[in-house]
């Protein structure tokens, strides 16, 4: 097992390497670039800023020079906001999407599971049909929707919470509450639609139909029999999820007015910001590698069938 | 077990009378078993044969109430053990029952032990359900059960997973938690059909074996008549739902009463008679048992039929020595009706 690990480990390496490559070149493919504007540079300017970053050195030795640079942990200026650089912009913004992403994840498994698992032991009755619906709006109404709707009733209408903001803005832990509700709407839904279908096929398997002939309580079968093999698609699951809720939402830090990461996906590549959209590549990149690693550690502690060597 | 057992008086332990389970589907009802009796012996084995969709399964599920509700539901009859009725019991005095009073093995044993849990768990954890000893004295007991259907090393072995047992020793493992705590009565639900034939023969006589040392009676479901002449004292025919037919197994290979018993009988291959290369079989399907209309079901595919069998279900009648039959062709004609 020892073995396996540090070979998995090992096994990241070349993947974001990969990763980060592939990154590099396909950003410079898109057609435009960082410094491209409605009105042409002065000739002076362009060519004060084609030294400063480079730009007319050949594309291999750029590629050289940023690789060279990522793996001392340095990612580079970025194009685009002149004063700070790639890791300061991820690490400032980072923690903040990462304390939403944990809040939010813990409430969408604490009541995806909670309800998934009450649909599946009361199939066919008014307790499965409302969480299945809940589960419905869940996944087919919008953040921007939802996000709104909870701060109308909740910030506006009964004054419990604050529409917007962060920690930083005075309110404390209070401006965390909404975004996370919203952001895990449509993970709590996937997750309670996954643990309902789940614990149906496990609860109709042979070796339940074996515990029910022994004579067991219907509690000990479903905590003692079920939860394992229940729990393997969910974590599988939460795998991927987790690294994108962590990496932070646009949307959700639109509406909340939250210092996250997620806005730097979209708006690096509305800039053609080439240094930070390969830098967030490669944080997602870091936190799904390790998350799938976790998970595949995860799946050998449940399913005694699966061992690594 | 059929030999000198015949001088012993039975201790009546099972009495099924006039069970119905039926299922709703969208299609209809579908009747899987409707109205079948028969009695268990202290001791006994019997066997219940018939093709797939019988309702042999239904039957010995029906027992343990382990029908899936809804679609399933037993809609009529009694099943008495020691002069309780099984379907009026709670929910606690049934468990009381289940596996420690009739236990149950399924027809395969790669899917019916839990995949998570090491054998010992499942082992510990059946024995002191049902009886008030220590986890140590369980796992000692369960131990002595594996020795006991035969499983090597079975101090080791009783921590691994299911998944490193072959399917034949996996079974045996089933066995010996059925009976780990000393049922009365086992239901063995085609025990060795996801079997090796090689391995067949061994489950079998370990059933066999351990049911005459711990003094079980043994319901054995099978769609094997062979398998049925070798272990069972007395045979149930099932088709479409109803046993069409029951006997002492003896009686029942010499003298079959009923078509179908007598053409299952001819299906079976057999080395010591001669035959034209091609084995015997009944002609057609078995019948779709939604919504069956009141005639005998085998009449589609019976050479003896009758007129009266496509519109009547015939009565049961005793040949004599619990040889009992239900077809038209044993009816006296003065009775038929409309006849």
């Amino acid at each position: 097992m020892t073995k396996y690990i540090i070979k998995r480990l090992l096994g990241i390496i070349p993947t974001l390497l990969v990763i980060i490559t592939i990154s590099f070149f396909i950003v410079r493919v898109a057609p435009g670039g960082p410094f491209d504007g409605e009105r042409a540079l002065p000739e002076v300017v362009k060519r004060n800023i084609e030294a400063k970053y480079h730009i007319n050195d050949p594309l291999i030795m750029q590629y050289g020079r940023y690789m060279f640079d990522v793996l001392r942990g340095d990612l580079g200026p970025s194009y685009r906001y002149k004063d700070h650089d790639v890791n300061f912009y991820i690490f400032e913004s980072l923690p903040n999407s990462m304390i939403l992403g944990v809040i939010a994840i813990s409430i969408s498994i604490i009541f995806g599971i909670t309800s998934g698992m009450l649909a599946a032991l009361r199939q066919n009755t008014w307790v499965d049909y409302l969480s299945m619906a809940f589960a419905v709006i869940g996944i087919s109404v919008p953040l921007f929707v939802i996000g709104p709707v909870l701060q109308y009733f909740f910030a506006m209408k009964l004054q419990w919470l604050p529409t917007s903001g962060w920690f930083t803005s005075g309110d404390g832990w209070k401006t965390v509450i909404l975004p996370a509700i919203t952001l895990a709407f449509a993970h709590f839904a996937t997750i309670a639609r996954l643990t309902r279908s789940s614990m149906l096929d496990t609860l109709r398997s042979d070796y339940i139909r074996t515990a029910k002939a022994k004579g067991m309580k219907n509690s000990t079968i479903i905590f003692k029999h079920t939860m394992k093999g229940t729990m393997l698609p969910i974590v599988s699951y939460l795998g991927p999820a987790f690294a994108g809720i962590i990496t932070g939402s646009v949307v959700v830090e639109q509406v909340f007015r939250i210092p996250g990461l997620g806005k730097f996906f979209v708006q690096s590549s509305f800039n053609r910001d080439y240094t930070l959209i390969v830098g967030v590549v490669i944080v997602y990149s870091v936190i799904l590698v390790i998350m799938n690693f976790i998970v595949d550690i995860l799946y050998s502690l449940l399913d005694p069938r699966i061992t690594y060597k | 077990m059929s030999n000198g057992n015949s001088l012993k008086t039975y201790k009546n332990l099972l009495e099924v009378r006039d069970l119905r389970t039926h299922f709703k589907t969208d299609a209809g009802i579908v009747k899987a078993v409707d109205g079948i009796s028969f009695t268990l012996n202290e001791g006994e084995t019997i066997g219940i044969v018939g093709e797939s969709g019988s309702g042999k399964s239904v039957t010995n599920l029906s027992i343990m109430r382990l029908i899936q509700s809804p679609p399933g539901k037993i809609v009529g009859g009694e099943i008495i053990f020691e002069n309780k009725d099984i379907l009026k019991l709670s929910q606690r005095e049934l468990r009381h029952i289940r596996g420690n009073e009739i236990s149950m093995i399924f027809q395969d044993p790669m899917t019916s032990l839990n995949p998570f849990l090491k054998i010992s768990t499942q082992m510990v954890e059946t024995i002191r359900l049902h009886q008030n000893i220590s986890r140590k004295e369980a796992l000692a007991k369960s131990i002595d059960m594996l020795k006991l259907v035969g499983i090597p090393a079975a101090e080791e072995r009783i921590h691994n997973y299911p998944h490193q047992f072959s399917g034949g020793m996996r079974q045996r493992v089933m066995i010996g938690m059925a009976l780990s705590c000393e049922a009365k009565i086992l239901i063995a639900d085609e025990p060795t059909t996801a079997l090796d034939v090689t391995i067949q023969a061994q489950i079998l006589e370990l059933i066999q074996e351990l049911a005459k040392k711990l003094n079980t009676a043994v319901i054995l479901i099978t769609h094997d008549l062979g398998v049925v002449a070798g272990m069972c004292d007395s045979v149930c025919v099932m088709y479409a739902g109803k046993i069409v037919e029951k006997a002492k197994t003896e009686k029942l290979y010499a003298h079959p009463a009923h078509p179908y018993t007598d053409g299952l009988i001819q299906s079976v291959p057999r080395l010591d008679k001669a035959h034209d290369g091609k084995l015997f079989s009944i002609k057609g399907q078995p019948p779709n048992v939604i919504d069956l209309p009141d005639c005998c079901p085998f009449h589609p595919r019976c050479h003896k039929v009758m007129e009266v069998c496509r519109h009547h279900y015939p009565p049961t009648k005793d040949l004599g020595d619990g040889h009992e039959v239900s077809c038209w062709l044993y009816i006296d004609k003065k009775e038929h009706p409309d006849a």
